[in-house]
């Protein structure tokens, strides 16, 4: 067992150094779940959007599943992905398997439903506060959700940030669905838990810092764009 | 350019008024609020205030008028058709609290234009020339959520002209502003009414009612029980109800 202080120590090393091996596998890292992140709003924002302004049977059970699906663990996702993907399973010809496509497929599933349970959420709650003004202008359901939408900005740019935080954070279903093969399909996560079962704590801690500085990054982007609008806010004299 | 607030409106578009409802009945959770009321707006130009006791109906009847709402019974004309939302844009609204979108001041007149299918290139110039005579140029481009309250009415009053309808329903416009605020209100509405926009104008303040009604209508328990000229109510009410609510006594 290493001494924690050396293991900080080249740890620090290996990232002030731009260890090419690091850098592959946060640069994969990134990829994956910045992908998957993108095609969750893509599906995930309208699909909220609709919810929260439509009106149908069974809304209220399609509001509840999507909210039950925020909790979906990772390790059932990738499980579930894997028997589509795997030779014998319905989606086998496409040899998606143990690629970086295959993980992508994963954290979209597990990420959507957090971007649309929080946009139904900021939707809703917006429509309240708009719908006699938009409908008073005349606008159409369409061109009401799309304006909501706009004026939810903020609020689902935070959701779209959630969902990247659970997406990079999350090993089961990368694991599985990736098998964390090296320089193909190793994550900062899946290599954190290889390198720690080895024994090798200093590439394990670096890239635990890293995962840890961009989910800080992902917070203060938010949170300085709340910053900046309450400095517009003094500056207008309130 | 000839664009302004206070401009008629060219011949050649669709009318919406007489903003008109016929046998009009509305009921919540079992009550009525509206009860079989024939109304019209906007057939002869001025501004119409209607008064009546907290519950009468009144900002019910607005909100049905202006196809925010169903009737139960009864239907809602505009121009003698049905209201639909091509012509949504003839007729402006102001709300009790106004509802900004959150982006400039300017970019929310452009959002109404945009509505109103005014071509892209003149929305800007239209914007302005608007804010200017509402005196709100010079924060054209500050968020509209950094106004005052007084600045925000003023600005959805804006909203609502800058399309030029041919009659704006005002909603308690004023019931949450300071009498300067109230008073630069009272002057937008006056000068668009000077230029021929009629008006309809729920208010509670009779002070307000006094000064700008051309006609008053008297709202009592979801019925109307008077229309009259502004001078003639309030120099002789015709109904004990109307006589009551004048002096300030509650109206059962």
């Amino acid at each position: 067992m290493q001494d924690l202080s050396e293991a900080v120590t080249a740890a620090l090393q290996l990232i002030g150094s731009l260890n090419p091996d690091l850098l592959e596998i946060v640069a994969l890292s990134l990829q994956v779940s910045l992908t998957a992140v993108a095609i969750a709003g893509l599906i995930g924002l309208p699909l909220g959007a609709v919810v929260a302004v439509a009106r149908f049977p069974g809304r209220t059970v399609v509001i509840t599943l999507i909210n039950a699906l925020m909790g979906l663990p990772p390790v059932v996702v990738g499980l579930f992905v894997y028997m589509l993907l795997s030779n014998s399973g319905p989606f086998g010809v496409l040899q998606l398997l143990y690629t970086p496509t295959a993980m992508i497929i994963a954290q979209t599933i597990l990420v959507t439903p957090i971007v649309a349970a929080l946009a139904r959420q900021t939707i809703e709650d917006l429509k309240v506060e708009y719908d006699e003004q938009l409908r008073v202008l005349g606008r159409s359901p369409l061109q009401q959700t799309a304006t909501l939408l706009w004026e939810g900005r903020r609020s689902l740019l935070t959701a779209l940030l959630a969902g990247f935080g659970r997406a990079i954070a999350e090993v089961g279903a990368v694991l599985i669905v990736g098998g964390n093969i090296n320089h193909l399909t190793r994550t900062m996560t899946t290599a954190i838990v290889l390198e720690t079962s080895k024994g090798d704590l200093s590439l394990a801690l670096g890239l635990g810092f890293i995962l840890l500085t961009l989910a800080f990054m992902a917070n203060a982007i938010v949170m300085l764009g709340g910053g900046v609008r309450a400095y517009r806010k003094r500056e207008a004299g309130f | 350019m000839q664009y302004a607030l206070i401009q008629r409106d060219r011949p050649d578009r669709p009318s919406v008024i007489p903003v008109a409802g016929k046998s009009l009945v509305y009921g919540r959770d079992k009550r009525t609020i509206i009860d079989n009321v024939d109304i019209e707006f906007g057939l002869s130009p001025g501004i119409v205030v209607v008064l009546g006791p907290n519950g009468a109906g009144k900002s019910v009847l607005f909100r049905l008028l202006a196809g925010l709402l169903t009737p139960d019974g009864g239907s809602v004309s505009w121009a003698g058709m049905p209201p639909n939302r091509a012509r949504a844009h003839k007729i402006g609204f102001v709300f009790q609290r106004p509802v900004m979108l959150k982006r400039s001041v300017i970019a929310n007149v452009e959002y109404v234009l945009a509505a109103a299918k005014v071509p892209r290139m003149d929305r800007p110039p239209i914007a302005r020339d608007a804010l200017e005579q509402a005196r709100l140029s010079e924060i054209a481009t500050s968020p509209a959520s950094s106004l005052s309250g007084g600045e925000q009415q003023r600005l959805a009053l804006v909203r609502a002209l800058v399309t030029r309808p041919d009659i704006v329903l005002l909603d308690e416009p004023t019931s949450n502003l300071d009498p300067g605020s109230t008073a630069a209100i009272e002057c937008v509405v006056r000068r668009a009414r000077d230029a021929g926009t009629r008006f309809a104008l729920v208010t509670q303040d009779i002070g307000q009612a006094r000064r700008l009604a051309t006609e008053v209508i008297f709202m009592h328990r979801g019925r109307l029980l008077e229309r009259s000229s502004g001078e003639s109510f309030f120099r002789a009410p015709r109904t004990l109800e109307a006589t009551a609510y004048l002096e300030g006594k509650i109206v059962f």
